[in-house]
C-alpha cells in the first residue's frame, strides 16, 4: 500500500504542469488586485515571461523591471542586451532605475555581441541560485530565438529558480513556451490634454502602462491599466485612466480572449 | 668592413641583405622560447637575450646542465649560438662573446673576465681603439689602471661599466613579461595534444598552485595559462577573476570556459611539452565573516558567475554600475567592468519619495538631434519631431537647467534646458535646448536625450 501511495504522488507531480494544479510554486503578487487573480495570486517564479513592446519601447522596459523587482526578493538582477541596441533603443540609465526605485548596484548589465550570445547567456546565468531575475532584452525576431531555445530556458530557469523575462522589440509574438506574455504600450496621464501649468499637474509622470496579457498558461487574459509606485515598488491601478481603449486593428491577431477591465 | 672589400678577399661571396624587423620578431619569438627556461627574460638587441636564472638551475639539474641544454637546443634548430653564465648580466654578456661556454663562479667575474680582450666590455669603438693603443689589451689589464685615470681619460660611463664587468655593483635588467607572483608547471615527456588531458593538467596545476597560494594566504585575481609547443611557438591564454580564487576546480572551469570560447582555437601543432600555470596577480584572501554580513555564499556565486561570463564572452562586456560626482546626466552613472569595479564605492542616492521618476530609464549615449516648435526664448517644446514622427507634447514640466562644467576650460559647452515631456499617446521623453537663447547662441537646437517607461 505504501508502494503504491507513492507511485501515486509520483504520477501527481507527473500530471500537475498538464492539468494546471501548481502546488509548491510560489507566486509574487504584482499589487494590482485585477491582475493578480487573474494570475492566480501573482506571477509566477522561476519560469519563464515575455514582454511585448511597442515603439519606442522604454516603457516595456520600465514594465519589465517592475516585474524583476517584485519577482526577486532581494537578490540580483542581470540586465543582458546586444550591442546593436545601444544605438537603436538607447542605453539603460541607472538614475532612471534609481528613480523607478531599484538599487543599481544590485544590477548586473551583460553586453552581448548579439542574439546568440545573449541566449546563451541567459541560460549560463540561469544555474547561479543567487541571482534573483534576468532581463534578456532582444530585438526583432531572431531565428535562434525559437520554441526550442525558449523551452531550454524554461527548464533552466526551473532548475534554481531564477525567474527569467524576455524583453522583446519591435518583434511579431512567435509560438514560445513562455508562461505568460504580456504587451505594453504606453498609458497618456489623463484623459484629455489639459494644458494647465499648477501645482499638481507637474506631479505626472509616474510610470504607467497598458499591459495586456495576452497569453497564461495556467489561467485567462486580460487588459489592464497600471501604474508602478516607485516608493513602494508595486503596481496599482491606475488613476484617472478611463475606459483603455482596445487594441488597434493592425495588431497580430493572436490574442484570442480579451476582456476590457476598466482601471 | 665595406662589402666591396669583403667581395674582393673571398671570390663568390653570398650576400643577403639585413632584415631588421624580421631579426627582431626571430629574437622575440627565441625570446618567447626561452621562457621555459626562467620567466626573466630581457631582450639584449640586437641578437642577444639575457635571462636571470637565480633560483632555477636546480630544475634543470645545475647550470652546467641548462647551459648545455639551452645552447644544444638553438644551435640544433640552426641558429649560431653562443652562452654563459656570470653573476652579472654585463659579465654574462662578455664572457658569452668571447669565451662561449664559460660559467663563472660566483663572485670569481673579476679573475674570469680578466684574460679576455678589451672589446668584450662593448664600450665604443673609439674608446676601444684609444685602450688598445695605450697598450691595455685585456680587460684585466685595464682593471689594474685606477680608477682616477680611467675616469680622467675615458669618463665615468666605462668606468661603471667595467665595475659591472668585474662582478661588482649591477644595472638592473627588466623583464620582457611580468613576473608571476606564483606559478606551477608540468613538462611532458611525450608531447601532448588531446584537450581532455589538457584539462585535467590545468585542473593538477591549479591544485597545486593554490596549495602554494593558501599558505601564504592569498588568491589569485589573473592567473595565466602558457602552453609551449614543441616547435617553440608558446600560446598563453589569461583569465581574470573578480575576487581573489583559491578553488582548483573554479580555475579548472574557468579555464575550460575561456578555452570553449577562444576565437582562435588553441593549435597544438605536434604536441605541448611543457604547460604552466601562473597567478600573474596575487591579493591577501579576505577572511568570510559570518554573521551579520548578507550571505557570503551569495557573493561567492555573484562572482562565480561574473567570472564565468567575462571568461566567454570578455571582461569588458559584463559591467556593474558605479555613480560618478557629477551633474552630467550622461556621466552620472557610468558602467564599468564589473571584475575590475572597487565594491566600496558602489553606493547609490536613494530617490526623493513622493515624487515621479526625474530621469528616464533610457538614455541615449549621443543626444539624437530633434525638430521641435517651442516658444521663445525658454518655454517647453509644443510639439517635435524625432526619427520622422510627429509628436505633439500633451504635458511638460521643465526647465531643469543643467549647465555644463564650466571649469573644463577646453571646451565650452552650452548649458542645457531639461523639459520632460509627454506626447497625445503617452509615451514620454527627456528632451533638451542646447544654448541659451540669446546669452549664448541665436540659434539654440533641441535634443532628445532620453526616454521615460
Amino acid at each position: 500500500m505504501g508502494d503504491l501511495a507513492h507511485r501515486l504522488a509520483g504520477t501527481r507531480q507527473l500530471l500537475d504542469p498538464i492539468l494546471g494544479e501548481e502546488r509548491n510554486l510560489v507566486r509574487c503578487a504584482l499589487g494590482h488586485a485585477a491582475a493578480d487573480m487573474v494570475l492566480r495570486g501573482g506571477l509566477l517564479r522561476g519560469t519563464l515571461h515575455e514582454i511585448f513592446a511597442g515603439d519606442p519601447g522604454a516603457s516595456a522596459a520600465g514594465f519589465a523591471f517592475g516585474l524583476a523587482q517584485r519577482v526577486r526578493r532581494e537578490k540580483r538582477l542581470l540586465w543582458i542586451r546586444q550591442d546593436f541596441s545601444a544605438l537603436e533603443h538607447a542605453e539603460l540609465c541607472p538614475t532612471g532605475l534609481a528613480e523607478l526605485g531599484i538599487d543599481p548596484s544590485s544590477v548586473l548589465l551583460l553586453r552581448a555581441a548579439h542574439a546568440e550570445d545573449a541566449l546563451r547567456a541567459g541560460a549560463d546565468a540561469l544555474s547561479c541560485a543567487a541571482l534573483g531575475a534576468v532581463i534578456v532584452e532582444i530585438p526583432g525576431n531572431p531565428k535562434v530565438l525559437d520554441l526550442v531555445a525558449s523551452r531550454r530556458l524554461v527548464l533552466g530557469a526551473q532548475t534554481k529558480g531564477v525567474t527569467v523575462f524576455l524583453l522583446r522589440l519591435s518583434a511579431q509574438a512567435e509560438p514560445s513556451a513562455a508562461e505568460t506574455r504580456w504587451r505594453i504600450r504606453s498609458l497618456p496621464s489623463t484623459e484629455g490634454d489639459d494644458w494647465a501649468p499648477s501645482a499638481e499637474a507637474d506631479n505626472w509622470g509616474s510610470p504607467r502602462f497598458a499591459a495586456e496579457l495576452t497569453r497564461n498558461r495556467h489561467g485567462e487574459t486580460g487588459h489592464w491599466a497600471m501604474e508602478w509606485c516607485c516608493d513602494e515598488r508595486a503596481f496599482k491601478p491606475a488613476a484617472n485612466s478611463g475606459v483603455v481603449a482596445a487594441a488597434p486593428a493592425d495588431r497580430p491577431a493572436e490574442a484570442p480572449h480579451i476582456r476590457l477591465l476598466a482601471g | 668592413m665595406p662589402l666591396a672589400s669583403a667581395r674582393a678577399i673571398v671570390g663568390g661571396l653570398a650576400v643577403v641583405e639585413a632584415d631588421l624587423p624580421a631579426d627582431r620578431r626571430k629574437l622575440i619569438e627565441i625570446a618567447d622560447w626561452c621562457d621555459r627556461f626562467s620567466p626573466f627574460v630581457s631582450l639584449d638587441p640586437p641578437h642577444g637575450l639575457v635571462l636571470d636564472i637565480t633560483g632555477v638551475s636546480h630544475l634543470f639539474d645545475g647550470e652546467e646542465p641548462m647551459l648545455r641544454s639551452l645552447r644544444g637546443t638553438l644551435i640544433a634548430a640552426g641558429f649560431t649560438a653562443c652562452a654563459a653564465i656570470a653573476g652579472t648580466a654585463v659579465a654574462a654578456r662578455a664572457l658569452a662573446r668571447f669565451a662561449d661556454g664559460t660559467i663563472a663562479a660566483p663572485g670569481d667575474e673579476a679573475a674570469t673576465i680578466a684574460p679576455l680582450p678589451v672589446a668584450a666590455l662593448d664600450l665604443e669603438h673609439k674608446d676601444t681603439h684609444a685602450l688598445q693603443r695605450a697598450g691595455l689589451k685585456t680587460i684585466g689589464q685595464v682593471a689594474e689602471r685606477t680608477r682616477a685615470e680611467l675616469t680622467a681619460r675615458f669618463g665615468k660611463e666605462m668606468v661603471f661599466k667595467l665595475d659591472r664587468a668585474l662582478g661588482r655593483g649591477e644595472k638592473p635588467i627588466s623583464p620582457r613579461r611580468i613576473l608571476p607572483a606564483f606559478a606551477a608547471e608540468r613538462r611532458f615527456a611525450e608531447p601532448v595534444v588531446s584537450e581532455d588531458f589538457i584539462a585535467e593538467t590545468i585542473l593538477g596545476l591549479a591544485a597545486s598552485l593554490c596549495a602554494v597560494m593558501e599558505e601564504r594566504g592569498q588568491g589569485a585575481r589573473r592567473l595565466e595559462a602558457s602552453f609551449f609547443r614543441t616547435d617553440g611557438i608558446v600560446r598563453r591564454i589569461a583569465v581574470d577573476t573578480a575576487q581573489p580564487l583559491h578553488d582548483p576546480a573554479t580555475i579548472a572551469r574557468l579555464f575550460r570556459t575561456r578555452l570553449d570560447a577562444l576565437s582562435d582555437p588553441l593549435d597544438p601543432g605536434f604536441g605541448f611539452d611543457l604547460v604552466r600555470l601562473c597567478a600573474v596577480h596575487a591579493e591577501r584572501l579576505v577572511p568570510q565573516s559570518v554573521g551579520l554580513e548578507a550571505h557570503p555564499d551569495e557573493e561567492k556565486e555573484i562572482a562565480f558567475l561574473i567570472d564565468r561570463l567575462a571568461a566567454r564572452f570578455g571582461s569588458h562586456r559584463v559591467m556593474v554600475f558605479q555613480p560618478q560626482d557629477t551633474h552630467i546626466p550622461e556621466a552620472a552613472g557610468v558602467a564599468v567592468p564589473a571584475q575590475h569595479a572597487d565594491a566600496t564605492k558602489l553606493a547609490w542616492e536613494p530617490r526623493e519619495t513622493g515624487e515621479p521618476p526625474r530621469r528616464p530609464i533610457r538614455l541615449f549615449e549621443r543626444p539624437e538631434p530633434i525638430d521641435a516648435i517651442a516658444q521663445v526664448p525658454d518655454g517647453p517644446p509644443v510639439s517635435f519631431r524625432w526619427r520622422r514622427v510627429r509628436h505633439r507634447v500633451t504635458r511638460a514640466e521643465g526647465p531643469e537647467r543643467i549647465a555644463m562644467e564650466w571649469w573644463q576650460h577646453e571646451d565650452h559647452k552650452p548649458t542645457r534646458d531639461y523639459f520632460r515631456v509627454e506626447d497625445e499617446n503617452g509615451r514620454r521623453f527627456w528632451l533638451f535646448r542646447e544654448g541659451l537663447f540669446v546669452r549664448e547662441t541665436m540659434e539654440p537646437r533641441w535634443f532628445l536625450h532620453g526616454l521615460f517607461a
